[in-house]
């Protein structure tokens, strides 16, 4: 049988296939262990957290473990609705204020002309390499001298503005067809008419992984709560499923600390699940030319 | 037929955007997202060269001391160099280039299966990057558990291979080993995405085409097809992998505390929170962020020079 080349993306099964499931799928399965268990580990009473030997699936679920992270939570001062609250502001915030603020620069980056544009391209490119916890020190001197401890902004602003979001928003804006703009541009549409009634329409896919990157950023992140923040009521979600971690580290502390991680990382999940396919088309724009 | 005018108007009267060359606009556009990066990104990595060069308690006004820092570092910090340095070298080439090959492997056989199960594989690939060490501290804390009740301990004592549970977050050489595990669990984030996104755009008719010119198994099509076509995405990725694999110290942080017993598991971000946060020696804090950052360019540099073409012609 003679190769007959592209094999890639088949529109269907064929045998062939086998080979590559059955070395990949050891693979798949030992890193969709640890998630299954922490989502097992949630849902056990307590003698099952307490049996020995240990147990990897949960054989009688229960809500146990999150009424007891509720009630917990009463106890320490703060309420757990607090930090939620919290959370969703801060996130909804980051990511809004950033997916705006990203969406303007990649339009005026890829698509209007003016002095110093390849050079403010040429900084956003190097700052992929960006190491933020390089930077804590003095990221936290900024704050203190903004003025901005123990204000909400200090969860926010510092995560607003990410490289790789732009750098993938623009790559995906340099697609739009000039021609489409320039039509606009002559019917009388200004800069903004453009970027809001051509722009942002054409490019909902990068809009969604950009959404999703800084979601990733802002809804797992602990540095602000725990540098720039003294107020606990100011904290996080995950500052507070953190601190639970480490005060109770005792058996019956691990389920409510699964029922916490469970709860931190299911939103991640559920929005990347919906918004998969916007991601992959991102990607396709990806590459460092 | 109104198509065409359009095409017809858009010859007669040039555009606004290649008519105004200059369009101050752009600054409008560019200047919010320009503003938070200043402040955030850029102003904090200027600070950190020029704190570098001062010793600062964070209490008093940093005195310049010039060099000092960075000699200090070279030569006399013991920990850096017998820990710090050989731990984050090993840490970034296992969980950097091993992640980066593993992933371009992965990305290559899932792009060999149709779109369903595709999708699921690579859900399920991408998802413990989403953990990002926080959400999953506990998991770690279960799994590797010290004594008996632990998962590990348990499995392999039922397996017969130990007899005695190991007390793994404690033990100096386990401590690497299992950071690296998990940093290579959680290594297949966007850049393992772009890979798949690129192998999948590659372009269908050169593999006919290629398959007619005597290539003829899969490893051939994947040498001189898929990867000089995917370039680019495998440059983006691998920017992202050696971020990530310099990035990460919060793992051991968390699993063990820092400095982690011994320092078995200290990399340089966490010596950077150890003298920066603990000790507060913000100025030697800064070098040690200010290596990081070089060590980090260099890497990119060196991965520009292999991915992007110059050879053509």
């Amino acid at each position: 049988m003679a190769y007959k080349g592209k094999r890639i993306n088949p529109d269907k099964f064929e045998v062939g296939q086998l080979k590559i499931i059955a070395i990949i799928l050891p693979l798949v399965i030992f890193m969709a262990l640890p998630i299954i268990f922490i989502a097992n580990h949630a849902f056990k009473p307590m003698d099952e957290l307490f049996a020995f030997p240990p147990t990897f699936f949960v054989k009688k679920p229960t809500l146990e473990n999150f009424t007891k992270l509720v009630k917990f939570s009463r106890t320490s001062g703060v309420p757990l609705s607090r930090y939620i609250f919290n959370s969703t502001i801060v996130t909804v915030l980051t990511v809004g204020l950033s997916l705006f603020f990203t969406t303007c620069a990649a339009f005026a980056l890829s698509k209007i002309k003016f002095k110093g544009r390849n050079m403010m391209i040429q900084i956003n490119q190097l700052a992929l390499m960006f190491v933020a916890t390089a930077v804590l020190i003095p990221r936290y001197l900024v704050i203190c001298n903004l003025g901005l401890i123990d204000n909400t902004l200090a969860h926010v602003l510092p995560l607003v503005a990410y490289p790789v979001a732009l750098f993938l928003v623009k790559q995906f804006v340099e697609q739009v067809p000039d021609s489409l703009i320039e039509a606009a541009y002559m019917d009388g549409a200004t800069d903004f008419q453009v970027y809001r009634k051509i722009i942002i329409p054409m490019i909902k896919p990068a809009i969604a992984t950009a959404a999703i990157l800084v979601f990733q950023q802002v809804w797992t992140n602990m540095e602000t709560s725990n540098y720039y923040i003294n107020d606990d009521s100011m904290k996080t979600l995950t500052f507070y499923m953190n601190s639970l971690v480490n005060a109770n580290n005792t058996v019956s502390g691990q389920g409510m600390a699964a029922a916490a991680s469970l709860i931190l990382f299911v939103p991640n999940l559920v929005l990347f699940i919906i918004l998969q396919n916007s991601v992959m088309n991102t990607m396709a724009n990806s590459g460092i030319k | 037929m109104s198509e065409q005018a359009t095409n017809n108007k858009a010859v007669l009267k040039p555009n606004k955007i290649a008519k105004r060359n200059n369009n101050k606009n752009g600054y409008l556009f560019v200047a919010p997202y320009a503003l938070v990066f200043m402040i955030f990104i850029l102003i904090p990595v200027l600070l950190a060269v020029i704190l570098s060069f001062t010793n600062f308690n964070a209490i008093e006004f940093p005195t310049w001391v010039g060099f000092l820092n960075y000699i200090t570092l070279i030569t006399s910090d013991e920990v850096f160099m017998q820990y710090v340095l050989p731990n984050t070298v090993v840490y970034a080439v296992v969980v950097g280039i091993g992640g980066y090959i593993l992933s371009f492997i992965l990305a290559w056989a899932l792009c060999n299966l149709p779109k369903l199960p595709r999708t699921v594989f690579a859900l399920i690939l991408y998802s413990p990057s989403m953990t990002t060490g926080v959400a999953m501290t506990v998991l770690w804390k279960v799994i590797f558990s010290g004594d008996q009740t632990g998962l590990l301990n348990s499995w392999l004592m039922s397996l017969g291979v130990i007899t005695d549970p190991i007390v793994w977050l404690v033990n100096t050489n386990f401590l690497l080993p299992i950071v690296i595990i998990i940093g290579l669990w959680s290594s297949m984030g966007i850049g393992f995405l772009s890979m798949i996104a690129g192998i999948l755009n590659s372009d269908e008719s050169l593999y006919e085409a290629a398959a007619i010119d005597g290539v003829h198994n899969r490893f051939q099509e994947m040498i001189y097809i898929t990867i000089p076509q995917m370039k680019p995405q495998m440059l983006f990725a691998a920017v992202m992998a050696i971020v990530n694999a310099f990035q990460n110290g919060l793992i051991s942080t968390l699993l063990t505390g820092n400095p982690s017993p011994g320092y078995a598991a200290q990399l340089i971000v966490n010596h950077i929170e150890d003298y920066g946060f603990q000790r507060y020696e913000m100025g030697y804090a800064a070098a040690v962020s200010v290596v990081l950052l070089l060590i980090v360019q260099l890497f990119s540099k060196a991965a520009n020079g292999l991915l992007t073409e110059k050879d053509e012609f």
